[in-house]
């Protein structure tokens, strides 16, 4: 499904990411974790087509994705969500939803300007549609709320709701529990639970062990830039050299 | 500029006035670049201790030729006397601008400070018309007209005071930002004010402070310059706007690139003026700048850096 | 969306009895600089207020629509209704293409990219004085006609240019409440969000600055027609700021927000009469107290004021 190879990244002369390859098979929920500093983030930045890699491949369902701007990613079914959630402030919750479905739609800007027939049915097809994004992340009720003014905790609903809108084939989430008081990780997990369930294949960076051991089929430690191990949630808690990477770190 | 009297004693031939002539363009154009240095330091000091470009950098340059006028007509002070009366008034009304309007912003957002600083611009250039009119002044050299001839081409003694100056200023620039706790804090400021301000360096200060100098280096400018080009009410637009062109060819550093730019600039413009065509010279700093932002927009001197984001 | 279509044809309904209200022929001369200015601020907007680009160089493709259309109606003859969408054609695609170095750049490095490429094209309109006639000016542009009727007189004018402008408005009404519109938004909110789930920041960037670099150039082009005189003071920097000045005021991203600015600054001078030399002091002011006080513009400005207001006072009964 999406298949990492040999990625390196370099700032300046430190490297950030040492040769990282791994595959994340259909279906998965796999977790990427390590201690703080690991470049995890970076991996996920150079996944996403945020920063350009200084080496390697990435491939998504046979094709070579790597290098490609965040847009091109998101129509090819790759859409991610971030630690610091970035909603359209400015918008309601649903008008967020609704530019999630941006993908999904096609009039141009003179068709919208001149309000083409296709162009009015269209609006109203997406309108119709990006409620059922807010129905799946129960934030319904909010539809009409500005997204500023969101709970942290909702707003992070919402970011996932936008992405799930795009149709995506993967999704990357960027620590989605963080910020998060228990009951709403409890919730987040049976979300992340139910969106695999439609066919979408997730993955998450992530602080929250017991999260991670919870939901993830496999998982991927990082450590000083390079892979570490992979393999289930039990092999990796059992590995020998993740427990030594671990130890010192607070968690 | 003073350039045709220079030109009128050109009357040799051949290829030795190509040379003359092309020494001629040089020089002047040297120290009008000197001019577009200092006002491009003083855009880079602001935008290194605060990320604001501020479009009001102009009036400040305008402000010193025309406050040295006002106090020596008006209030009949020798020339030693009015401009650091001048300078010391500029100054002032750098961190006026910047306590009034700059620091109570709520939103400060780059398009908000943009039309800020522009509106301060219009603001400080509007009480100017009101205060002086819209008569343009004259304000006499330092030290008389009596032109001096090198190699061919002539130059007079307020071009020598520009690019003197120029060197004091940026000298003293350079001392205060490599040697002096004050500098040293605000040179701490442009890397990482959040990191400043938990090493206890007062960040609101040194955004006051910066405002001071870069004020006090375009009114230094306004009046080294005035001599020769005269005072208006409305000679700050241009300036400032070629001041910032020197900065982003610096890459906005506030140290040599910026003072090299401005040179650059100068240089270009006076030949362009001279070989090409003299109605051009105002584009030739925008190509320039247009051309720089497009395709190395850290600066001509600056190495690319890898973006984080 | 039936109180937006309702609130637009009251509008229309305004903006075509007004001239009745005033019979002089000067004022109505005014209006009519209201509803060019009211397409220009639109066109701004449009950039700054939804896609958050702000252009300092605006008054430039308004120049180069104007003389355009001046230059192929006077010196070769074209047809004024030919002239004018070739000329919004030919600023389009100048748009365009500069567009996708100058929308790279962002916060005030465009502001300072948009303003020199705004004072190079005011620059050559001063200097190629063979095509334009140079700081004197451009004459005998042709007035549009349709048939018989020729639009000579500032009351057909006025009728004739806010035709354009009631299109234009709801040209802008239309892409607010759209997909792009959205897009726009999103963009301006946060474009790396924008980007990761589908929307061509840069693309659509560019795209948003041509159509606004075209409407701007048909404003242009009314200009030169309505006026048949042109030179380049009325395309300088200082225009452009007064552009600006018209969406900050009106209030960035609201569809009729630039029609208030637009008006409000055109009329100011006029209501100033007299107090000639104090108009500059005044935009500098409003500029200034409305980014200080009023950062959403007249339009949420008012509201938001009377909620702080009440805010403080029933503070203070609290207290």
């Amino acid at each position: 499904m999406l298949e990492v190879s040999g990625v390196s990244q370099l700032f300046g002369g430190v490297i950030a990411l040492d040769r990282v390859s791994f595959t994340i098979a259909k279906g998965d929920i796999t977790g990427v974790i390590g201690p703080n500093g690991a470049g995890k983030t970076t991996l996920f930045n150079i996944i996403t087509g945020i920063y350009t890699r200084t080496a390697g491949k990435v491939v998504l369902e046979g094709t070579d994705v790597s290098g490609l701007p965040p847009e091109r990613l998101a129509r090819l079914g790759l859409v991610r969500t971030f630690q610091n959630i970035e909603l359209f402030g400015g918008m309601t919750v649903h008008e967020n939803v609704m530019v999630g479905m941006h993908t999904k739609s096609s009039s141009g800007l003179l068709a919208c300007a001149l309000k083409m027939p296709w162009s009015v049915a269209e609006e109203r097809r997406i309108r119709d549609n990006s409620l059922k994004w807010l129905d799946f992340t129960g934030i319904s009720d909010l539809a009409e709320t500005t997204a500023a003014n969101l709970p942290f905790g909702q707003g992070r609903l919402l970011e996932i709701a936008r992405a799930l809108a795009v149709e995506p084939r993967v999704i990357l989430m960027d620590e989605p529990a963080a910020g998060l008081n228990n009951q709403e990780t409890l919730a987040l997990s049976r979300l992340i639970e139910r969106i695999r369930a439609t066919g979408i294949t997730v993955v998450l960076v992530e602080h929250d062990m017991e999260l991670v051991m919870e939901i993830c089929d496999r998982i991927v430690v990082l450590n000083l830039g390079k892979k570490l191990a992979e393999g289930t949630p039990r092999e990796t808690q059992d590995n020998p050299e993740v427990i030594a990477a671990y130890l010192g770190e607070d968690e | 500029m003073g350039k045709g009297r220079g030109e009128s004693l050109l009357v040799e031939t051949g290829y030795s006035m190509q040379f003359s002539q092309i020494l001629q363009y040089l020089l002047s154009g040297l120290s009008i670049g000197a001019i577009y240095a200092l006002i491009g330091v003083g855009f880079s000091i602001i935008y290194n201790a605060t990320g604001i470009i501020n479009f009001a950098q102009g009036e400040f340059v305008m402000l010193g030729g025309m406050l040295t006028l006002f106090f020596l007509e008006m209030l009949k002070f020798p020339l030693w006397l009015a401009i650091p009366c001048a300078i010391a008034a500029s100054t002032a009304a750098g961190i006026l601008f910047e306590r009034l309007a700059i620091r109570p912003l709520r939103r400060p957002t780059p398009i908000n400070l943009v039309i800020l600083t522009i509106g301060g611009s219009i603001l400080i250039r509007g009480l100017a018309m009101l205060v002086w009119g819209k008569d343009t002044h004259a304000i006499p050299s330092f030290s008389g007209d009596e032109p001096i001839s090198i190699g061919g081409a002539t130059i007079l003694p307020q071009h020598l005071w520009i690019l003197g100056v120029t060197l004091l200023m940026v000298s003293v620039n350079k001392f205060y930002f490599n040697r002096t706790i004050s500098g040293k804090a605000m040179r701490a400021c442009a890397y990482n004010r959040r990191a400043a301000s938990l090493v206890g360096i007062d960040v609101r200060r040194m955004v006051m402070l910066s405002f001071a100098i870069s004020s006090a280096m375009g009114a230094v400018a306004g009046i080294i310059v005035a001599p020769l080009t005269m005072v208006a009410y409305d000679v700050g637009g241009m300036l400032g706007l070629k001041g910032f062109c020197a900065a982003i060819v610096g890459g906005m550093s506030s140290g040599i690139p910026t003072v090299m730019g401005g040179l650059i600039l100068g240089v270009l413009e006076s030949m362009g003026a001279g070989l090409i065509s003299s109605g051009y010279k105002d584009a030739i700093a925008f190509i320039v700048l247009l051309l720089l932002l497009f395709l190395r927009p850290q600066g001509l001197f600056g190495k690319p850096e890898s973006e984080r984001v | 969306m039936k109180r937006e279509l309702l609130k637009f044809l009251a509008f229309a309904l305004f903006v075509c009895l007004v001239p009745l209200a005033c019979r002089g022929g000067y004022l109505i001369n005014v209006l009519l600089f209201v509803g060019i200015n009211t397409m220009l601020a639109i066109a701004l907007n449009l950039l700054l207020g939804y896609a958050g680009q702000i252009s300092l160089g605006h008054a430039g493709f308004f120049g180069l629509g104007a003389y355009l259309s001046g230059i192929l109606t006077v010196t070769y003859g074209w047809n004024p209704w030919l002239a004018m969408p070739a000329a919004a054609a030919l600023v389009g695609c100048l748009a365009g293409l500069l567009g996708f170095p100058i929308l790279k750049l962002r916060g005030h490095y465009l502001a300072m990219a948009t303003l020199g490429m705004g004072i190079i094209i005011y620059i050559v309109f001063n200097e190629t004085i063979e095509l334009t006639g140079g700081p004197s000016g451009l004459s005998g542009i042709a007035n549009l006609s349709i048939g018989s009727l020729t639009f000579d007189s500032d009351c057909k004018n006025y009728y004739l240019v806010w035709f354009f402008a009631l299109v234009t408005v709801l040209f802008s009404l239309n892409v607010a409440n759209s997909r792009i519109g959205r897009a726009l938004k999103a963009i301006n909110d946060s474009e790396v969000a924008a980007r990761v789930v589908g929307v061509n920041a840069r693309l659509l960037k560019v795209q948003i600055f041509a159509l606004s670099a075209i409407i701007c150039s048909l404003a242009g082009s009314l200009y030169a027609h309505c006026m048949t005189f042109i030179s380049p003071a009325s395309f300088g920097f200082n225009f452009s700021v007064e552009l600006l000045t018209m969406v900050v005021i009106g209030g960035l991203g609201s569809v009729y927000g630039p029609f208030l600015g637009a008006a409000l600054l055109t009329l100011l001078p006029e209501i100033l009469r007299g107090a000639n030399d104090y108009d500059i002091v005044i935009y500098g002011a409003l500029l200034v107290l409305m980014v200080m006080f009023m950062p959403g513009g007249l339009v949420r400005g008012f509201p938001e004021l009377r909620r702080r207001l009440a805010k403080r006072k029933g503070g203070v009964e609290h207290a």
